[in-house]
């Protein structure tokens, strides 16, 4: 799931403070699960930003409210008259969800209310961790399930770097090598000798670098197109 | 004669190669490069120039190692893979064998949030590039040199004749692993590697073993890494905290008998512990070049450059042969 935390509330005040009208609206889906941005969180920081104006001595309206899924319009179109009466949209969703209601209700602002961090697992409650770096080719097939790419602070794809130490990173002893991981694991699971292949300079045109990715799965929108088109043609009738 | 080097040269000649180590200042005046290559210059068959070491902005390798070469010092520039793109890194490749370099060191480079362990400022903000990695680069070198073609397939008209190199942690975390991370960077093409800082000869000598039963050993010349202790506090340290880098507990005592010896003297504490660190080098570099498979020793005199002419001249290593070009 994609992981976020929330911006603190001064930074928040910096960017929300000539506001008049404000809606804070989250997200139920990723953010909700990490204690960032869901409905509870949205209404939260609501709360937390009332507060602040009250105590700067400023009149501001500020809702809340949240939808299941800001990365759909169809979640949050339904909202759409809400949005209109206000000045701004803090949307505690992932980037995400800032970037799709930016371009999907109008000319009005929509700012972050967190930090999207990264692509993330729960190992226990209350703890999250980075192990997948999303970069369009997987590896992780060769690397025994431990993504190389993220967790290893090089990304390097052959092995291990001079920097490991007792098994942990050279960035901080908190930090498990990635390498040190994937070594004992193939070992563990007899695989060790896939690793004796030298892997080839990684084309990193399938991730960031190759500019905004976009998948297109054509039966489907093509359907989706059609029906619109039908719609569209039964309401002039 | 692949890249027609003073170091490839040497190695070829079947005498134990030298190399030593420059660190460029963290300021554009060159003199200290010229200071410490002539302090460096007749003693060693070649010095390795770093690349930004620990994260820390200094002088290029590559405009260092120009400087050097201009003083008569042999220069292997060193090449991470923190701080370029494969783009720049064939653009500085072909640029640094257009002003005559003829020896590279492929490696990944220490993390951006090292900055000098913490003593500097360094750039911990910095974004990394790790577009490819060591054993990929060294891969990248060969194909400019023996394919004159870029990584993406371009034709190079005059190739970059380099002699390739890489390092090697025999004694990092997964051990068991090491002789194969070795094997794959000697695979892709390095053919000079230098180790980590060796104390625990028994312990390098049968990860040597193991590389030279995988056939890596005949491929490449192994250096073996000696960095020369001042103190026994610094073997200590290293010791604790230098990844890859285990200091038997003999050799401590050894220099801390020495310190212990000048009594309250701090000056004379400096100074047998110095006499006593250039012994234990000495002693160090005779053992490696006993291991069957090792063809030189890399010394590092951290800020000590003085050093090396000591100890190579101690160790028998002197003088450095004179291996005329073709």
């Amino acid at each position: 799931m994609i992981v976020g935390q929330q911006k603190p509330i001064e930074e928040l005040w910096g960017m929300l403070k000539d506001f008049k009208k404000i809606m804070v609206f989250g997200c139920n889906t990723c953010v909700a699960v990490c204690h960032a941005g869901g409905a509870k969180e949205a209404e939260i920081t609501a709360s937390l930003l009332r507060i602040r104006a009250a105590e700067e001595g400023v009149e501001m309206n500020i809702e809340h409210g949240a939808c299941e899924r800001q990365c759909e319009p169809e979640f949050f179109m339904p909202s759409i008259e809400k949005f209109k009466a206000q000045d701004v949209i803090l949307s505690t969703a992932c980037g995400v969800g800032v970037n799709l209601m930016s371009s999907q209700i109008g000319d009005m602002p929509v700012y972050p209310g967190l930090n999207t961090s990264f692509y993330g697992a729960v190992p226990q409650a209350g703890v999250f961790t980075e192990v997948c770096g999303g970069c369009g080719n997987c590896v992780l097939h060769l690397t025994g399930g431990i993504c190389p790419i993220v967790r290893c602070s090089k990304s390097l794809l052959n092995g291990p770097c001079g920097g490991t130490n007792n098994g942990k990173c050279e960035i901080s002893s908190e930090v498990d090598c990635a390498w040190y991981l994937i070594v004992e694991r193939m070992k563990k699971l007899g695989t060790l000798e896939k690793l004796f292949e030298i892997q080839p300079p990684k084309n990193w045109g399938t991730a960031t670098a190759g500019g905004p990715r976009k998948i297109v799965i054509e039966h489907i929108a093509e359907l989706e197109e059609k029906e619109e088109n039908k719609a569209t043609v039964e309401v002039k009738k | 004669m692949k890249s027609g080097s003073n170091l490839e040269r040497v190695i070829l000649s079947g005498n134990p190669a030298v190399t030593a180590e420059l660190g460029p200042p963290m300021s554009a005046a060159p003199d200290e490069i010229v200071h410490k290559a002539h302090i460096l210059k007749g003693f060693c068959d070649a010095a390795n120039i770093t690349d930004c070491q620990t994260a820390v902005v200094r002088i290029s390798s590559i405009a260092a190692a120009f400087i050097a070469q201009r003083e008569g010092l042999e220069p292997v520039m060193q090449m991470t893979c923190r701080d370029r793109n494969r783009i720049a890194m064939q653009a500085d490749l072909l640029g640094a064998a257009a002003l005559g370099l003829k020896n590279c060191l492929c490696i990944a480079g220490d993390h951006q949030k090292f900055g000098a362990a913490g003593k500097l400022k360094g750039h911990p903000g910095a974004k990394n590039v790790y577009d490819v990695d060591t054993t990929q680069l060294v891969g990248i070198l060969k194909k400019m040199r023996d394919e004159s073609l870029q990584e993406g397939g371009d034709k190079i008209e005059v190739p970059p004749k380099f002699f390739i190199g890489a390092t090697w942690t025999p004694m990092g975390d997964p051990m068991d692993f090491r002789p194969y991370n070795l094997k794959k960077k000697v695979d892709a093409g390095a053919e000079f590697i230098q180790t980590q800082g060796i104390y625990d000869m028994e312990l390098f000598k049968s990860q040597c073993e193991k590389a030279r039963n995988l056939g890596v050993l005949e491929n490449t010349a192994l250096l073996a890494g000696i960095i020369v202790p001042k103190s026994a506090m610094m073997l200590k340290y290293m010791d604790a905290n230098v990844s890859g880098v285990t200091v038997p507990k003999p050799l401590i005592d050894r220099m801390a008998k020495a310190k212990e010896a000048a009594g309250d003297d701090k000056k004379k504490a400096k100074q047998l512990q110095e006499e006593e660190g250039i012994k234990i080098t000495v002693e160090l570099i005779h053992q490696a070049l006993e291991i069957p498979g090792v063809k030189g020793v890399h010394i590092q005199a951290i800020d000590w450059e003085p050093a090396i002419e000591i100890i190579v001249k101690a160790a028998g290593l002197y003088p450095r042969p004179n291996i005329p070009a073709e």
